[in-house]
């Protein structure tokens, strides 16, 4: 009857009275939400695939390539800007950069992190303050992007017997207005995830300058936690960046 | 009991040596908070508990009102509805129920129960009560959050009860809210205002949802108490644990889905709609899918059918066990039915959806999936009954509504191995047939799981006793109702009856059930009064009830081990340790029929098997460790 139920008390960890994977309940919760943020982020990313092959790809060669409703547009001929240079055509050169930013915070972070441990003050202030410059850089090359892809080319395309220039929720310059709309979902959806980040960094980066985890509180875990955000903010984009950038 | 006493000697003199640690600091210091702090904005699992429980049990009372208005309208389609004006106003029209009105109530019905009753008013209230009680913690890991998530849900209810008195009515498009229907306001009245804020109560209430379920799962693994390892928990908490997963894992795809579908509705995006003519204006959307928004749906919607019956499962078995006076039959075969529940519900959400016009194929392994649920829900079904076989039974309220359950789960769980057939649901899709069988496995069972949980621990939440001789008429009128109810709805479908149409009498194939609509909906409102004989009986005992002993019903889990009205904290002094499982019920040897979860092996030399002999070196150990160190567990 009891045979199954009382355990050996080999391993301790899970006995009970201790914290059996040696993290706090603070990091435990942000694990879960990031867990459960994945599934928000999963179910549009899915959703933008279906979308992506429920629509036909363009067949042809690339240097023929011309927007059309027909078929998706392919990212190298829409993503082709740089600030301060007209009608240039350098694909994804910009969104390149924008990446390298976000996952440049992400180091930061890291760093900071490290700080913490080392309850370094002075450390943790710095990284926290690149990494709050990072975040921010990002989001304003975002806002570039967007109103690049609002604005869309000179010459524009036809649509439905009109000229239509860039994209809005409505319209689309560049393709299907599902592209359009899946891209400013997803990459606002994305933004106001680094934007919260940034807002979060902040707050803690205040809290560091004030001196609160240095006396008051004895440690940086709550560094740790954002950390843990801002890393999965970064790990977010990487795949976002693939879906609209690469595929 | 001595033994108890002994322990509590002891207890008050681990107490004695120091409390506080790092994340809870003082919770057993009687400091006076201010009404509001301790009963509004309260910060203690306990209150959030009620604050949850009494939200639920109010929206049920108007979830169910609302299906004996359509009961009415279904059971007597000539009836004069004059009388009802001053409740319904406008809604009334030329002593008719208006039809849009109609599908209001049936969307907002399923809504309110499914959401609401089932999903916060049962997890929200017994994961909140029980969970810190049972695995021996003195709050929710984070009680901050823990208010939170009540206040969500307080806002998100606030907003769906608004959209009941808007002008142009709640949603209506069902409580799955397809579109293109739930996304053109200009499809239906009830798609405008009343789905806008549909809406956006159901994003705050997944807000509230995520929340509850986080502090759920890091409370289980961090703050149980020294001895209490996974296999010792009691089966409550394992499903509370369970449904929490299961909570994280799919709300969040529901939330993209509404997030979507207010884009479609407000913003002028085309994710769901696609080529569409209304009122014979062609609309500009292309290129969306609705058949996608079905498929996000029922991934959380299927989900959250378990995530309303775990818990209701995880209180079956712990009363069960405890008014059988056995120890669970097949402890460990009950987890692992739940584990295997747990995962196959995220994969078998398509058998909503087999004539949606999916690959006939996809159906079959849709199908294949559905139907092996039926083995570990068959797993769980047995164990019941052989828990219940040759018990020495005590029927309170408490058991009879958990009795009740296994048998609503069988009667209902069997007609699910019929609909998850793809070809058979392709008669019996979207008719009377599917709305008996989801009544009767999930809302009737989960219902009659929450009643077996208020009757089990109203002494816990409010020391005081519930009237038996009410839970019993309580109950046999709920019994006896709900299979008069659902069991002619099966009879009705699988004649054709379609869901969701606000009259039959103008289709000669109908006409002649028309007598069966009519018993049902007599059936429907005996049931329904029966139940304000509860809400009396529940209300009435909070003040006047017969006082509560400790430990009524001479149960083993830890909750009963803390003091009568218990404050912010639980236990007066260190919180006791454990030693054993929950379902040491009529051990051979032992003087008495149950063995609480506290008392260590050496004090029951008699009744121990050898194995738990040898136990007995390590729990001194953890003795010990505990009096040396009180305040590191929790």
């Amino acid at each position: 009857m009891a045979t199954a139920t009382v355990a050996k008390p080999v391993d301790k960890i899970w006995n009970g009275g201790v914290e059996p994977l040696k993290a706090s309940y603070g990091k435990l919760m942000m694990w879960f939400f990031l867990l459960s943020d994945t599934f928000t982020f999963g179910a549009l990313l899915i959703f933008y695939g279906f979308s992506r092959f429920a629509h036909p790809a363009y067949v042809g060669k690339l240097d023929d390539y011309t927007a059309s409703q027909a078929w998706w547009p392919v990212p190298d001929k829409v993503f082709n800007g740089l600030p301060f240079v007209h009608g240039a055509n350098l694909p994804l050169v910009f969104v390149g950069i924008m990446t390298f930013i976000l996952i440049m915070s992400s180091v930061t972070m890291v760093l900071a992190v490290e700080a913490g441990h080392r309850m370094d003050r002075n450390d943790v202030q710095k990284w926290m303050l690149w990494t709050l410059l990072g975040g921010a850089c990002f989001l304003g090359c975002q806002a570039w992007e967007w109103t690049h892809f609002i604005h869309g080319s000179d010459a524009g395309a036809l649509v439905n017997g009109k000229i239509v220039h860039g994209a809005s929720l409505a319209r689309n310059e560049y393709g299907p207005p599902l592209f359009a709309d899946l891209f400013f979902f997803i990459t606002g959806f994305h933004g106001f995830h680094v934007f919260s980040g940034v807002l979060l960094n902040f707050l803690i980066f205040y809290q560091t300058v004030m001196g609160k985890f240095q006396s008051e509180v004895g440690h940086y875990e709550m560094v740790e936690k954002v950390g843990l955000y801002w890393h999965f903010v970064d790990l977010v984009w990487v795949f976002v960046f693939t879906f609209f950038y690469l595929i | 009991m001595a033994t108890q006493d002994v322990h509590a000697a002891t207890l008050d003199h681990a107490h004695a040596a120091g409390h506080g640690h790092d994340h809870h600091d003082d919770h057993d210091e009687h400091h006076e908070q201010s009404f509001i702090r301790k009963y509004v904005f309260s910060e203690d699992h306990k209150i959030i508990a009620k604050q949850f429980l009494i939200t639920g049990l109010l929206w049920a009372l108007l979830g169910g009102a609302l299906s004996m208005l359509f009961r009415l309208q279904l059971g007597f389609p000539n009836m004069d509805w004059t009388w009802l004006k001053p409740v319904l106003g406008n809604w009334i029209v030329d002593n008719k129920l208006d039809p849009n009105f109609y599908l209001a109530m049936v969307t907002m019905h399923g809504t309110i129960m499914v959401f609401f009753v089932l999903t916060a008013g049962l997890s929200g209230t017994f994961s909140n009560f029980l969970i810190p009680l049972q695995v021996g913690a003195r709050d929710m890991a984070s009680g901050f959050l823990n208010m939170l998530s009540y206040w969500f849900f307080f806002i998100s209810s606030a907003l769906m009860l608004i959209s009941l008195f808007i002008e142009t009515g709640p949603a209506s498009g069902g409580w799955v809210i397809y579109p293109p229907l739930s996304a053109l306001p200009q499809a239906m009245p009830g798609s405008g205002m009343g789905m806008t804020l549909w809406l956006t109560s159901m994003a705050i209430f997944i807000a509230s949802s995520l929340l509850g379920s986080i502090n759920y799962i890091s409370t289980v693994i961090n703050l149980r108490t020294r001895g209490m390892t996974f296999t010792r928990m009691p089966l409550t908490i394992w499903a509370f644990f369970l449904t929490a997963v299961i909570g994280i894992l799919s709300f969040p795809v529901l939330f993209s889905a509404a997030l979507l579908l207010i884009f479609d509705r407000s913003f002028g995006t085309s994710f769901y709609l696609s080529e569409i003519y209304i009122n014979g204006q062609p609309l500009d959307n292309m290129g969306g899918s609705p058949i996608l928004f079905q498929h996000l749906f029922w991934f959380l919607g299927h989900p959250e059918v378990y995530i309303v019956l775990l818990p209701a499962l995880g209180i079956t078995s712990e009363v069960i066990a405890t008014m059988s006076r056995k120890p669970i039959f097949g402890y460990r075969a009950m987890i692992g039915s739940m584990i295997v529940i747990a995962f196959l519900s995220f994969i078998v959400w398509a058998h909503h959806m087999f004539v949606t016009g999916m690959n006939p194929f996809l159906g079959t392994i849709f199908m294949f999936l559905t139907l092996i649920i039926a083995v570990p829900s068959a797993v769980k079904a047995f164990n019941y009954i052989t828990t219940l076989w040759r018990g020495n039974i005590i029927f309170t309220p408490a058991m009879l509504f958990s009795i009740g359950l296994v048998s609503l789960f069988i009667s209902g769980g069997l007609t699910g191995i019929a609909l998850g057939n793809s070809a058979i649901d392709i008669q019996l899709h979207d008719t009377y047939f599917v709305v008996a069988h989801f009544h009767l496995v999930m809302g009737s069972a989960s219902f009659f799981g929450m009643m077996a949980g208020v009757y089990h621990w109203f002494p816990k939440m409010f020391g005081r006793m519930m009237n038996e001789k009410l839970g019993y008429i309580h109950f046999w009128m709920t019994f006896a109702g709900v299979y008069l109810v659902f069991f002619p709805m099966h009879y009705i479908g699988i004649s054709g009856f379609p869901r969701r149409y606000y009259s039959f009498t103008s289709y000669d194939t109908f006409n002649m059930y028309q007598d069966l609509n009519s018993f049902i909906s007599v059936a429907a409102i005996i049931t329904f009064s029966s139940q304000l004989i509860f809400g009396f009986n529940f209300f009435y005992s909070i003040f006047r009830g017969r006082r509560a002993t400790q430990n009524p019903w001479l149960s083993n889990s830890l909750e009963w081990t803390a003091p009568i009205n218990a404050g912010h904290g639980n236990w007066v002094g260190a919180i006791p340790n454990v030693y054993r499982w929950p379902y040491d019920y009529s051990k051979p040897g032992h003087a008495l029929d149950y063995i609480p979860q506290n008392v260590p092996h050496w004090e029951t030399v008699e009744s121990n098997l050898d194995h738990e002999n040898d136990l007995i070196a390590f729990e001194r150990e953890m003795e010990a460790e505990a009096l040396a160190d009180p305040q590191s567990a929790h």
